[in-house]
């Protein structure tokens, strides 16, 4: 006998407001139970940090040390690139920006227009790897030659005395620091004038994992890195400016005293002078705790002045 | 003898090309099932991440993705049965209800990251909701209409019409028709529909980048305007982006994603089922 | 079938009643649900029109600041401010386009075992394993790629496993589900008629598929892999962790495929992030986006319109 003249909520409908309402007491039950863990007072908003990958996993080691030693702070962590950190303060959505390069000029000048002074902090020195497959029999390039294999006028391992083998170019994203320091430093070896730019075919990878991923698993690859996030299964080359000047394999040591030609700064940016919990957790940083965590993730501190 | 020859060759060619399309399916599943399950425990699926995201769970990426889930349904639920009662009930076969049928097709077709575009420019920078839960829901939320509008008008076109004709000589309005006679039969094929919408929905990553998501939140959301991880992009990061992952712990979140959203497609399709058998027209 | 088939329902819209049989208050609440029930139906027209409007308020300075010349430049290097969208064009291209030719044949050979030839029994384990391959979210199988197929494609011979053709062939499984169910439809509305009139003149079943059904499906079959070739277009997350994401347009030849390539999609993906709000890269980025949408825009309602005389012709008696 069909069902006419049903008036009220059929079963069905019941049951799918009971699975609504249990799932939005389960997720607020969530939220309670971890709130009450904490010893935040109140509505308490957290340091937003984001920006550089390369300096992604010391601002997070950093971040996880001093929530240990101070509770009541929280640091967010997000990577995203130097552009994208640099793009955050510009935009006034970001407390304190990684960047694994300094702020171009059009970069300051678009965070004055927006009202924001930017303010640069150095935080650690990087040393940049170039990096190969370890069945790579190549183990050391000169400078020019790394610019002559990224602008694409070198496309074969032979020609730098390796196997007969096409040379599969990695490369961080645009918006990464490092691709940019990579650019000026070595595609158009520090020139400025210097209209170079990566070949087409470089493989912009997301991060710096990406590039060790594809890297550990590709004999014909190269690519670059920073010192922090180098491990026995990629193997580093030797540096040299030019084919007269010595060959430097890059570590903390020639990182710290010169020798080792791709050395850069790490910088945290932020708008105007820092002041309250940001000023004191910059302090940190800078300080031996956090210069402690530079040198354990294979950074290079910076040298007491 | 040659035509039967050709009948069967062709038969067992079709048959084997049938097969390497569904046999990759199971064989995908089942990989990501042995490659992940030595990653579930109760601490993956409870406890956040720790020692940058290398330890611990996944916690803070599931709850993101619920919530997500639930806010798509708050926004997409009342909008699409909407549309579908008008279309199923009130439209008739204009100019107007021609541009509807359209715009659906195009909803359904948009890719998903000019959704996502399209949510960082109306709700994230316009309705300066900033990357939160609002946004993003907001964003998926309308992501899912056609899928839902779609099913929920075939649920009441299925509805038979004299159950309407009935309803209206006994001198019911037609709104009347509609709330008593038609919706609650067809409820369990519009529940259908919102199911399989959400499914997809919990899915999505793309909409989410510039909308919600965060790579590392160091508290859960509290409230609406909070960012959040969610589990699609918690893989993609963890699988690109973070150093020294251990595999077992990617196919472990691959495969937790994967359980969360087929089980929203198999109860979709068991509530489907379950009708039809019970439907006594 | 569920899903956003093109083809429209048939259609019954209830007639209203002659006269109101409710007064008063009851009436008034009823005309305001009405109404708003009709808001929710154009809301649907509104919010495409929102969807370009957004698009175009944040991208039109691409078109009105950069020059075509340059739109159309062989190189994009953004944060040199050279915006050419050649490759990235190029890019889209190839992956949907090896990403067709392979679920085309697949996905209508399926459709044909499906209708045709299935037992009953493995049409019920087929249809839903179908169902299942849609709802894996992109970005496990984009996982999938870059951590299985990637490598095995490189141990088959290419430079790198980051290729476009990669990406072809994760796109393709994802566009099958659409491509099968579609073609399904097809093939189902072609009346029973045909089938018995080729058998009955002494038709091998193989014959009749081939010969009569397909033929008479062949609209339908269009409109399946055109909604298929959208379908690829639009993907990003699983492309963007498998085509290595180089901005680099392949030399013509066999190896085309073989190369890394760069979406459209994971373009806007990938930069998006970096990109200060207003700025120029900004707005060439949802530069992308507008024609991202009207590449969807058009061939949806392509479709549309082919689902449109398909059904016309139907009516008529022409199929």
């Amino acid at each position: 006998m069909p069902k006419y003249g049903v008036t009220g909520p059929p079963r069905i409908c019941v049951m799918l407001a009971l699975l609504l309402a249990s799932l939005g007491m389960l997720a607020s039950c969530r939220t309670e139970a971890i709130t009450s863990d904490e010893t935040s007072v109140g509505i308490h908003r957290a340091i937003q940090n984001k920006g550089s990958d390369t300096l992604v996993n010391l601002a997070l080691a950093w971040a996880e040390a001093y929530q240990g030693i101070q509770p009541e702070v929280s640091i967010a962590v997000t990577g995203g690139g130097s552009g994208t950190g640099i793009a955050a303060l510009i935009n006034g959505t970001v407390d304190i920006a990684n960047a694994s390069r300094a702020m171009k000029d059009e970069e300051v000048e678009e965070a004055r227009a927006n009202g924001i002074e930017p303010v640069e902090h150095v935080v650690a020195i990087d040393a940049l790897a170039v990096i190969v497959n370890p069945e790579n029999p190549v183990d050391q390039l000169t400078l020019p030659q790394l610019a002559d294999i990224y602008t694409g006028r070198i496309t074969n391992w032979k020609e730098v005395g390796g196997d007969d083998a096409p040379i599969v170019l990695l490369s961080r994203e645009t918006n990464s620091g490092t691709h940019v320091y990579f650019l000026e430093e070595v595609v158009r070896l520090g020139d400025s004038e210097n209209p170079d730019i990566f070949a087409p075919q470089t493989l912009l990878m997301p991060s710096s994992v990406g590039i060790t991923s594809e890297l550990r698993r590709n004999p014909r690859a190269i690519g670059y890195d920073g010192l922090g996030y180098v491990t026995e299964h990629e193997k580093m080359l030797a540096l040299a400016v030019d084919s007269q000047s010595p060959y430097v394999t890059p570590s903390v040591e020639t990182g710290a005293d010169g020798t080792y030609p791709l050395a850069r700064f790490l910088y945290m940016y932020t708008a105007g002078e820092p002041t309250g919990e940001i000023a004191d957790y910059l302090a940190w940083i800078r300080g031996p705790d956090g210069q402690a965590i530079v040198s354990k993730l294979g950074f290079v501190p910076l040298s007491e002045e | 003898m040659k035509r039967q020859q050709t009948q069967r060759a062709a038969v067992g060619i079709i048959s084997s090309v049938a097969a390497l399309v569904v046999v990759p399916i199971v064989l995908v599943i089942l990989f990501i099932g042995i490659k992940g399950v030595s990653a579930i425990s109760w601490e993956f699926i409870t406890a956040p991440p720790r020692e940058g995201m290398t330890e611990g769970g996944i916690m803070p990426a599931i709850l993101g993705t619920v919530y997500l889930t639930l806010g798509t349904a708050i926004v997409s639920i009342p909008l699409a049965i909407g549309a579908a009662i008008y279309l199923a009930e009130y439209a008739t076969e204009n100019r107007l209800t021609h541009w509807v049928r359209l715009a659906i097709v195009n909803l359904a077709g948009i890719p998903s990251i000019v959704y996502g575009l399209f949510g960082l420019g109306a709700f994230v920078l316009f309705m300066k909701l900033g990357t939160s839960i609002a946004a993003g829901s907001l964003t998926l939320g309308i992501m899912t209409l056609p899928v839902v509008i779609s099913t929920a008008e075939e649920a009441i076109l299925a509805v038979p019409q004299r159950f309407r004709v009935v309803s209206l000589s006994l001198g019911a309005t037609r709104w009347q028709t509609i709330w008593h006679q038609v919706l609650p039969h067809a409820l369990p094929g519009i529940l259908t529909g919102v199911i399989l919408g959400l499914s997809r929905a919990a899915g999505e990553t793309a909409p989410l980048l510039f909308t919600a998501v965060a790579f590392y939140l160091p508290e859960l959301p509290r409230s609406l305007l909070d960012q959040t991880m969610a589990l699609p992009y918690h893989l993609y990061v963890i699988s690109t982006q973070v150093p020294n992952m251990p595999l077992s712990k990617q196919y472990g979140t691959a495969l937790v994603l994967l359980v969360i959203v087929l089980s929203l497609t198999l109860v979709a399709t068991l509530v489907r089922t379950r009708v039809r058998r019970r439907r006594e027209w | 079938m569920s899903d956003t088939s093109p083809f429209p329902p048939p259609h019954q819209a209830t007639p209203p009643p002659e006269r109101p049989v409710q007064f008063g208050w009851s009436l008034f609440v009823e005309r305001i649900i009405e109404r708003l029930i009709w808001v929710t139906g154009i809301s649907t027209i509104v919010i495409v029109a929102l969807i370009f409007y957004f698009l175009v308020r944040e991208g039109l300075p691409t078109f009105l600041d950069i020059t075509w010349r340059q739109l159309f430049g062989r190189r994009w290097y953004p944060i040199e401010d050279i915006f050419g969208l050649w490759p990235l064009i190029v890019g889209s291209i190839l992956v949907t386009f090896g990403a067709v030719v392979i679920a085309v044949p697949l996905g209508l050979t399926t459709a044909i075992y499906l209708g045709e030839i299935a037992p009953q029994w493995q049409r019920e384990i087929l249809k839903p394993l179908i169902e299942v391959l849609a709802g894996i979210p992109s970005i496990v199988l984009g996982f999938l790629g870059w951590v299985a197929l990637a490598p095995v494609i490189q141990n088959l011979g290419a430079a790198t496993g980051l290729t476009a053709f990669t990406g072809s062939l994760i796109l393709a499984y994802m566009a099958l589900p659409t491509i099968i169910s579609i073609s399904e439809d097809a093939l189902y509305a072609v009346p029973k008629e045909y089938r018995d009139g080729a058998l009955a003149i002494g038709a091998t079943q193989w014959q009749s598929i081939w010969r009569v059904v397909l033929p008479a499906a062949r609209s339908g079959l269009v409109i399946a892999v055109m909604l298929g070739i959208g379908r690829t277009i639009g993907e990003t997350m699983a492309v963007m962790m498998v085509t290595g994401n180089a901005a680099n347009i392949p030399a013509l030849g066999p190896g085309m495929f073989f190369q890394p390539v760069r979406t459209m999609t994971a373009t806007i993906a990938a930069e998006m992030g970096e990109v200060a709000e207003g700025s120029l890269h900004y707005s060439v980025l949802f530069g992308i986006g507008i024609v991202l949408f009207l590449i969807t825009f058009g061939i949806n309602s392509l479709a549309g319109r082919l689902v449109g005389v398909q059904t016309n012709d139907r009516r008529k008696g022409k199929l």
